[in-house]
């Protein structure tokens, strides 16, 4: 075979042109999102028929053929959805019974949640270290801003209702739950047989079974256990078992990232000397903890929307007042209109979060490979 | 180790035995160590005596036993027959002997293990404040005085992750030195390493060596241990099978299991 | 030989040396937790028992036998209100596990196409699946089956239900179907359709051996369709057609003929199935997207055609991946149906929260719930790490 000498000079290089219409630009990204084969653009067009089908049907429904005023629900005369009650009802929704002069207190509890969760959930929050002092004390304060106490005027918490009672259940429950999750993670991981056993005994019997079965028993068992005179909050007896609840699945999640610290951690610890609680809370749990901040946060996603179970129990949370209200002669039959505001507060909620942690995840990976 | 040397006086006490300079030079006493791992029998009739400032390097084929050998002098593993005594305190059971031990014997890892959460700085500082209870200014007096001996002094605020392996394993030299150990254990400390970086660490174990500490290597650097060791040890099948001076053992192994042992290493 | 060196600590009191050694050290704590545990036992008993002499009840499982003064209108077996509390546990029970199964086999169905279509190329069709899944996971599921129920129960009265080819009808009584009448000679069929079964697989396993064998392929997809529908099809015709149609007739209240389902039942099932679904799809395409590109290639060049680089190398590997949290899923919708008590669909917690408010025997009933999902639970996931297990072995 011959070889047949070739090269180029500068001047023969071949210039850069630009991609052909079909591949790039607005025509480029249409015929490789929508209509890259037959069926692809049959699946576009069904897709854009649902969309046209359901869209504007909504968009009329929610804004443009909605009542905003009215005293009840005959005001409302149009044929889409009727918000009127939104202006009268929003403080029961968010806030329930809590006496309507103190709501100021709520809201500032929940303003305060910002400084107090920053320095946790983000990098390069500036006094982060400071902040974590507050974060540490935030439970205290915010219990003392709700239930009152010196110098507040106390509130009954069967006053608690509304989406500040599935706040308060939701985080009152996670941040409980964090300590006895990290000691039966611990505990189940230990070399002490007994104290493994106990451990997965008590994990494996909350995660099997549904939390309305914990939740009667906060409310029929738990005072069967207790001293006949004596009587417990109920809003405590339910925080109790919601936490009882979150920390199985906490200390699964923690579990997790136990396991993903090398033992290689543990055998440095120890051969520096570090004692068993030493090596745990100085070199391991903070590395587990900071891989299982997601799994914390998806827990807390699941916890939160659980809170509206405590409806089975007589509480009247967001979504006992929604059902309340439709239940009013005022109101009654607007059970969309409910549910959907609802759904909204939810979903605003939980989305951001699990946004969050999906976004935690992918930089927790990313530093994992450098 | 002051506090725990009267309750934990073992035959190898200066009082029990004939002469007192000879069992003071002995600062590592294993007799007939045996271990188990499930019903593999990991360690055999292990003997060995190390002198003060002596070192050692100890070599053989992967699953010779070499790093549960001195995983066993500080306890990372424990053992199920024989006795091993450092420095006048035996490893039982009893934690007090063990933390006693622990303090006294610094290691080294094949894969660092620094703690990735923590500073190079704090690192260092965090067995001293935490174990010997130093105050937190002379821990890190100390630090920096390691740092400057394993030659990254400025590295100090920097993370684990940001440091290339020969850096890391210096640091990890270095924060095993802050306990002011007087035993080194090094389980193959430059395996992990690229070959430009073994230099490094090497240079700093050897300035080590020079200073006087007593170092138990397991090692594959025959370069290291023909310079620097006053014993080579050449372990199979869970025993020791042949120890004897560096010339001795690289230019006239006895044994037929080190001539093919060292064959297959030179070869490399 | 640790006795001996034990012993030879000398100098410290016997207490000191037992703490510091780590096996008592480790015994003490042990104890000191059972001890603690059995002081909180031994309190709760204590009061229990002051408690229920309060009450004046008798604790035990004799109530069992009592009669249950109550109606279940979904029920799987006989029960009137003269069946006992037993019987009507084990009707809630029954309805328990109707639901679940019914959610499980949707939200797999719906999970594993929401997961594939939501890794499809074409834009708008990944985004609305994904609008889809996003909505349903991060609203409580509690609102989602009152929504449904509440939609449901806003169907027409019976007089004026939207009717399906006049033999399936939707009102607010629920879902009415035409009920099958099996009249003899369908035991033929149900006997053929079994024989399609079994000698389809017979088929499929011979097809393999011999394409390993010989190479040559055998059309067994079209062999399988034609054993499993054919065969009972032809044995129908010949029968003489041994199957009829109870058809619902609406009148002006209720419905004549077919078989009703409740709309508490459907509330839930399209609640459960659609809220494990988004779950699922999420799982099916993080299991779809952790077999790597590398793989898709590798087949590629070997020559695979795409549906047969999905079949044998992508779900494989992707259903190794899928299973386990495919099987925590399926334990959540089975706990999740006890939200069934919010729209009265009696299953297990409702019907027992019954008997709890007749017979006031708390403990005993919750109790049972605790066994039973307890139970449940065990059994999906021995099936599940049974069929995983068989998974793992087929892929090598």
């Amino acid at each position: 075979m011959t070889v047949q000498p070739f090269h180029r000079s500068q001047a023969d290089m071949v210039p850069e042109r630009a991609a052909p219409v079909t591949t790039v630009g607005v025509i480029g990204w249409l015929r490789t999102n929508l209509f890259s084969s037959w069926i692809n653009a049959a699946f576009t067009l069904i897709a854009l028929y649902l969309l046209w089908l359901i869209v504007p049907a909504l968009i009329d429904w929610a804004f443009v053929n909605a009542d905003i005023a009215g005293d009840n629900r005959f005001a409302c005369k149009s044929s889409g959805a009727c918000w009127a009650w939104v202006d009268q009802r929003i403080d029961q929704f968010l806030y329930g019974f809590y006496t309507a002069e103190q709501t100021w207190r709520v809201d500032v509890a929940v303003l305060l949640l910002i400084p107090a969760l920053a320095p946790l959930l983000f990098e390069g929050v500036p006094f982060a270290r400071q902040l974590r002092w507050f974060s540490l004390a935030y439970p205290v304060v915010a219990s003392f801003l709700l239930v009152g106490g010196i110098g507040l005027e106390g509130v009954p918490t069967d006053q608690f209702g509304g989406f500040m009672l599935n706040l308060t259940v939701g985080l009152a429950g996670i941040v409980l739950s964090l300590p006895i999750g990290i000691l039966l993670a611990l505990g189940r991981r230990s070399r002490l047989p007994i104290i493994r056993m106990l451990c997965i005994g008590f994990i494996e019997i909350v995660r099997g079974v549904p939390l309305i079965t914990l939740l009667f028993v906060s409310n029929i068992i738990l005072p069967i256990f207790l001293p006949p005179d004596v009587t417990v909050d109920s809003l405590i007896r339910v925080i109790v078992m919601v936490t009882a609840f979150a920390s199985a699945y906490m200390a699964e999640v923690i579990r997790g990232g136990l396991q993903a610290i090398p033992r290689g951690q543990y055998e440095a610890a120890q051969a520096l000397g570090l004692r068993y609680w030493q090596s745990m809370g100085l070199i391991v749990l903070p590395q587990a903890l900071k891989i299982s901040i997601p799994g914390i946060v998806n827990t807390f996603i699941g916890l939160f929307k659980d809170t509206t179970l405590v409806i089975i129990i007589g509480l009247f949370d967001i979504l006992g007042i929604g059902n309340a209200m439709v239940a009013h002669p005022d109101w009654q039959g607007l059970s969309t209109e409910a549910y959907v505001f609802i759904a909204l507060f939810f979903f605003v909620a939980c989305f951001s979060m699990s946004r969050y942690s999906i976004h935690l995840e992918k930089r927790l990976d990313t530093e994992r490979r450098y | 180790m002051a506090d725990a040397t009267p309750d934990a006086t073992p035959d190898a006490a200066p009082a029990a035995a004939g002469d007192p300079t000879q069992e003071y030079r002995r600062i590592i006493t294993i007799e007939g160590l045996n271990k188990w791992f499930g019903s593999f029998h990991v360690l055999r009739d292990i003997d060995l005596i190390v002198e003060r400032q002596e070192k050692i390097v100890i070599c053989g084929p992967s699953g010779s036993g070499k790093s549960t050998l001195i995983r066993c002098i500080n306890r990372l593993e424990d053992h199920q027959e024989g006795r091993i005594v450092i420095d006048g305190t035996e490893l039982t059971h009893d934690l007090k002997n063990i933390d006693t031990i622990r303090r006294e014997v610094g290691m080294v890892f094949q894969q660092f293990n620094l703690f990735p959460h923590l500073t190079v700085l704090e690192n260092l500082c965090i067995a001293p404040i935490w174990v010997r209870k130093t105050p937190r200014d002379e821990a890190e007096a100390l630090a920096h005085r390691y740092l400057e001996r394993v030659k990254i002094p400025e590295q100090v605020d920097k993370y684990p992750g940001q440091l290339s392996g020969g850096q890391q394993q210096r640091v990890a030299i270095a924060r095993s030195l802050c306990m002011q150990p007087n035993i080194m254990l090094f389980d193959e400390p430059t395996s992990a390493l690229d070959p430009e970086m073994i230099k490094e660490v090497l240079d700093v174990m050897v300035d080590l060596a020079e200073s006087g500490m007593t170092m138990l290597v397991v090692t594959h650097e025959m370069g290291f241990a023909s310079q620097v060791a006053d014993r080579v040890i050449f372990m199979d099948q869970g025993q020791i099978v042949e120890q004897n001076t560096p010339s001795e053992f690289f230019n006239n192994p006895q044994s037929d299991r080190t001539k093919l042992f060292l064959s297959q290493i030179l070869d490399k | 030989m640790a006795q001996n060196a034990s012993a030879r600590l000398t100098g410290r009191p016997g207490w000191q040396r037992l703490w510091s050694d780590e096996r008592t050290r480790g015994l003490i704590y042990q104890l000191l937790v059972v001890l603690g545990l059995a002081l909180v036992v031994a309190f709760i008993v204590s009061n229990t028992i002051a408690n229920l002499q309060r009450a004046g009840l008798a604790s035990g499982f004799g109530f069992l036998f009592d009669q249950a003064f109550f109606d279940i209108n979904q029920r799987l077996i006989e029960y009137s209100s003269t069946s006992t509390f037993g019987r009507a546990l084990i009707v809630g029970m029954l309805n328990t596990v109707l639901v679940s199964a019914m959610g499980i086999v949707a939200a797999t169905a719906i999970g594993f196409v929401a997961g594939i279509l939501r890794l499809s190329p074409n834009f708008l069709l990944s985004r609305m699946v994904g609008a889809y899944v996003e909505i349903t996971r991060n609203v409580p599921l509690l609102l989602q089956i009152i929504f449904w129920w509440v939609l449901l129960s806003g169907l027409p009265k019976v007089r004026d239900s939207l009717s399906i080819g006049d033999s399936v009808f939707l009102s607010n009584r629920g879902v009415r179907l035409p009920a099958p009448l099996f009249e003899p000679g369908f035991e033929w069929v149900a006997g053929a359709a079994l024989a399609g079964i079994v000698a389809a697989v017979f088929v499929a396993r011979w097809a393999r051996r011999r394409q390993e064998i010989s190479g040559q392929r055998f059309p067994v997809g079209w062999a399988g369709l034609a054993l499993i529908a054919g065969l009972p099809v032809l044995v129908y015709l010949s029968a003489g057609s041994p199957l009829a149609w109870d058809v619902p007739e609406p009148t002006r209240f209720n419905f004549r003929g077919g078989f009703n389902v409740t709309p508490e039942l459907v509330a839930l099932w399209i609640a459960l199935s659609t809220y494990t679904g988004a779950f699922i799809s999420e799982i099916v395409r993080a299991g779809i997207l952790s077999v790597s590109k590398g793989q898709t290639e590798a087949a590629g060049a070997l020559g695979l055609r795409p549906g047969q680089t999905m079949r044998l190398v992508v779900i494989p590997q992707a259903l190794r991946v899928i299973i386990p949290p495919l099987t925590s899923q399926y334990l959540n919708l089975t706990k999740n149906s006890s939200l069934a008590i919010a729209i009265g669909y009696q299953d297990l917690v409702s019907i027992g929260g019954t008997i709890l408010n007749q017979s006031g025997q708390a403990l005993e009933v919750v109790g049972i719930w605790m066994v039973v999902y307890l139970g449940l639970s065990l059994l999906t996931s021995m099936f599940m790490n049974w069929y995983n297990r068989k998974i793992a072995l087929v892929e090598r």
